[in-house]
């Protein structure tokens, strides 16, 4: 993995001196809480219901096990023992006190990490494919061309008082495991068709929030060393056309539907086209000394089949379940990406304790070469695993609490804070998100019904990626109550759609038995080999209207 | 509070319409064409919105010496980018950022082609001229390239790989 140089070092020492500084102008009065604002987000430190959060980057979700135990430390000095992983391969902790806040930094720094615009109005934590240099369907690592990126969105001189914040995913395989679609500026590495070379498919536009949109083409092939050049005309544009009078309507999305894709396109080619590149693109040198970090490890010749796996796998149905569950094929031969979830059935969706942090620290280094990746579905994982190591793993995992076989099923929820936590929220999400694990907490059960993503977010900023979930559920406030919206057929994937309102908001309470009836439907009508997204796209959103309008008579619904 | 690179600095330029004695600065709703016109550059300037298209500005660019950018807030980064394109078409004066300005964009700014920041008294009295000195050396080196600093980390990589070449060699 990425390494710092001294350049990287002493760049994240002097951002830290700096917000320390800047706390302390806050304090003499010399900065307005308006001013110190955007500055304290732009280091990760959000004022929250009952306390300040701080947002730790994780770009591009990759992890050491150092870094882990460094996170485990502060879980356990700053707030009250766990951290909490979020949608976007960040991890916050919820209960820091401002005073500590540049010590924590500091902490950070030692190994290498920061809070550096993970909030604010800029461009935020890099994301990509968290299978990204193991998975077997990709053919390009993209974690260069984030670190890249990272360095170069760094205290960007021109594009740090955005109209508002800016998310950028890349990925390199052919599934898309990024929602790239769902991004401000959303990067495939792509091959050009006639000479091979390396580039860029580019979608502007794309977003969740209030105003769910998916990205737009707007290049099919940017050469890789223009990628640079290329961004900087992207967000010039954003920056001086882009809504200013209604944060609601200041993301770039708004901007492309407005204007139109085609002319939008048509001012960021005027601008590129007048941009000096050499003068801004890194060299190509840059990139390879980048990329010989991400260079992969070594790994042993093993045969495609193991027979001590095999043997523990016959030997132990549960184990056996969990790899079937948990495994993700590698892109060499003997080796498995593993996804710990930490979606424990009536847990909260993406928290680990210290504890549990260190626990995983101690496998990495014994089992996956001393790294972890975080996904934006709030899991983690040990990606470079031996076949013959996996029952070793899954007993280490077993003791830790981590061993939840239900990766991709149904109670493998992605959600929000929601107003347990967050300022933001106007209905809870982790109750929800718990009620419905219980519901469907048999493992065969989950199995039965196959993969299919449910995501809960507590209020309209979607950060629990509520639209494109198969299924969706949007926690809104209606005169004082909690009211839960239920969408269907939303992707993340390459084939990136918004889920459809399946009908009327419901009381917390009502939710589990509504989530039930929906899912009968697709079991009823599923054909052999079809999933819950299958069957929804073949037989569209009526049936499960009409199921859930059946059951709404019996329950109780917001009106 | 004016301010530069190297401190406060008392400032020449009136605002209003142009007479033979001191510089003035022209509201660009006032901006007319043909007044202008025989008028001294270097005695000349015009104050622009941060909404104005640089494109409507090219033609004033060459028969002034100052160009101000009026920012609403710190947090409203549009004149940074008028600045950017303002200095591609070529202006070779001074780029003056007008508003109340925090110093932790003093040196975005100056990166960004502008050479000095106006400020007004409502943050002037708060904040003073060695805090926004002091924001300038905040960071030794930068990530861009393009922008006017001497100290980018890319640049200073492909040195030291040219050096390492050479040594080699």
């Amino acid at each position: 993995m990425y390494r710092y140089d001294e350049f990287d070092a002493g760049f994240v020492r002097e951002r830290v001196a700096l917000f320390r500084d800047q706390v302390q102008r806050r304090i003499d009065g010399s900065l307005t809480e308006d001013e110190f604002k955007p500055l304290r987000l732009k280091n990760g430190v959000y004022l929250q219901l009952h306390a300040y959060m701080l947002r730790v980057a994780i770009p591009y979700g990759t992890l050491s096990s150092v870094q882990l135990r460094q996170l485990a430390l502060i879980g356990e000095r700053y707030d009250r023992g766990y951290g909490h992983l979020t949608t976007r391969q960040n991890i916050q902790f919820n209960w820091p006190k401002l005073r500590d806040v540049p010590d924590i930094l500091d902490l950070l720094a030692d190994v290498e990490m920061h809070c550096i615009q993970t909030s604010g109005n800029c461009i935020r934590n890099v994301t990509a494919d968290h299978f990204a240099g193991v998975a077997a369907d990709e053919w390009i690592d993209p974690r260069p061309v984030c670190e890249l990126i990272r360095q170069w969105s760094t205290a960007h001189p021109e594009f740090s008082y955005l109209p508002r914040k800016f998310k950028i995913a890349v990925t390199g395989a052919s599934h898309d495991r990024a929602v790239v679609k769902a991004h401000d500026i959303g990067l495939r590495i792509v091959r050009h068709p006639d000479t091979g070379a390396h580039g860029f498919e580019v979608s502007v536009g794309g977003g969740l929030g209030r105003t769910p949109m998916i990205g737009k083409v707007i290049r099919d092939f940017l050469p890789q060393e223009e990628l640079l050049a290329y961004l900087e005309a992207v967000m010039r544009v954003y920056n001086l056309e882009g809504r200013r009078d209604n944060k609601y309507k200041a993301r770039i999305k708004i901007l492309v539907h407005e204007t139109g894709t085609e002319a939008l396109k048509a001012r960021i080619e005027h601008e590129f086209a007048q941009l000096d590149g050499p003068s801004i693109n890194a060299d190509p040198e840059e990139l390879a000394r980048i990329a010989a970090y991400f260079a992969p490890p070594h790994y042993e010749e093993l045969p495609a089949v193991s027979a001590r796996l095999e043997a523990a796998k016959s030997a132990n149905p549960v184990f056996a379940d969990w790899i079937d569950t948990n495994g993700f094929a590698h892109k060499v031969a003997g080796y498995r990406a593993i996804t710990i979830s930490l979606k424990g059935i009536g847990e909260i969706p993406g928290d680990i304790t210290s504890a549990q942090m260190r626990q995983v620290a101690d496998l990495a280094d014994r089992y996956s070469l001393s790294e972890i990746r975080v996904s934006h579905n709030q899991n983690l994982i040990l990606p470079n695993v031996k076949n013959d190591d996996l029952f070793a793993l899954w007993q280490g995992l077993v003791e830790a609490g981590l061993a939840t076989a239900n990766v991709g099923l149904i109670t493998d929820i992605i959600a929000c804070p929601g107003l347990d936590y967050c300022a933001l929220a106007t209905a809870r999400s982790i109750p929800i998100a718990q009620a419905i694990a219980k519901r469907f907490a048999d493992p065969a059960r989950q199995r039965e019904i196959g993969p299919l993503n449910l995501n809960i977010s507590g209020c309209i900023n979607a950060c629990g990626h509520h639209h494109v979930g198969q299924i969706g559920i949007l926690g809104l406030e209606k005169r004082g109550q909690e009211s839960y919206q239920i969408t269907l057929g939303g992707d993340p994937t390459e084939q990136a759609a918004i889920g459809e309102i399946v009908g009327p908001g419901l009381t917390a309470e009502a939710v589990p038995d509504a989530i039930e009836r929906l899912v009968e439907v697709y079991l009823e009508a599923r054909q052999v080999g079809e999933t819950f997204i299958d069957t929804f796209r073949r037989i569209g959103i009526g049936p499960f209207k009409l199921a859930f309008q059946h059951n709404l008579e019996g329950a109780d619904h917001v009106a | 509070m004016l301010l530069d690179r190297t401190g406060r600095k008392p400032d020449l330029w009136t605002r209003g319409q142009p007479d033979d004695h001191a510089p003035v600065l022209v509201a660009w709703e006032e901006w007319n064409t043909q007044a202008r016109l025989g008028n001294d550059p270097d005695r000349l300037g015009v104050e622009i919105p941060n909404t104005l298209a640089i494109e409507d500005l090219r033609p004033v660019l060459s028969q002034v010496g100052l160009v101000a950018i009026r920012f609403g807030a710190f947090s409203d980064g549009r004149g940074l980018s008028q600045a950017r394109l303002i200095r591609r078409a070529g202006f070779t004066g001074v780029l003056r950022a007008v508003g109340p300005l925090i110093p932790d964009e003093f040196g975005f700014a100056l990166q960004c082609g502008f050479d000095e920041v106006e400020l007004p008294e409502s943050s002037a009295h708060r904040q003073s001229e060695d805090e926004w000195l002091r924001s300038l050396a905040a960071y030794s080196h930068t990530y861009q390239q393009g922008y006017r600093s001497r100290t980018s980390i890319l640049a200073q990589r492909r040195l030291a790989r040219l050096s390492k070449g050479q040594s080699h060699a």
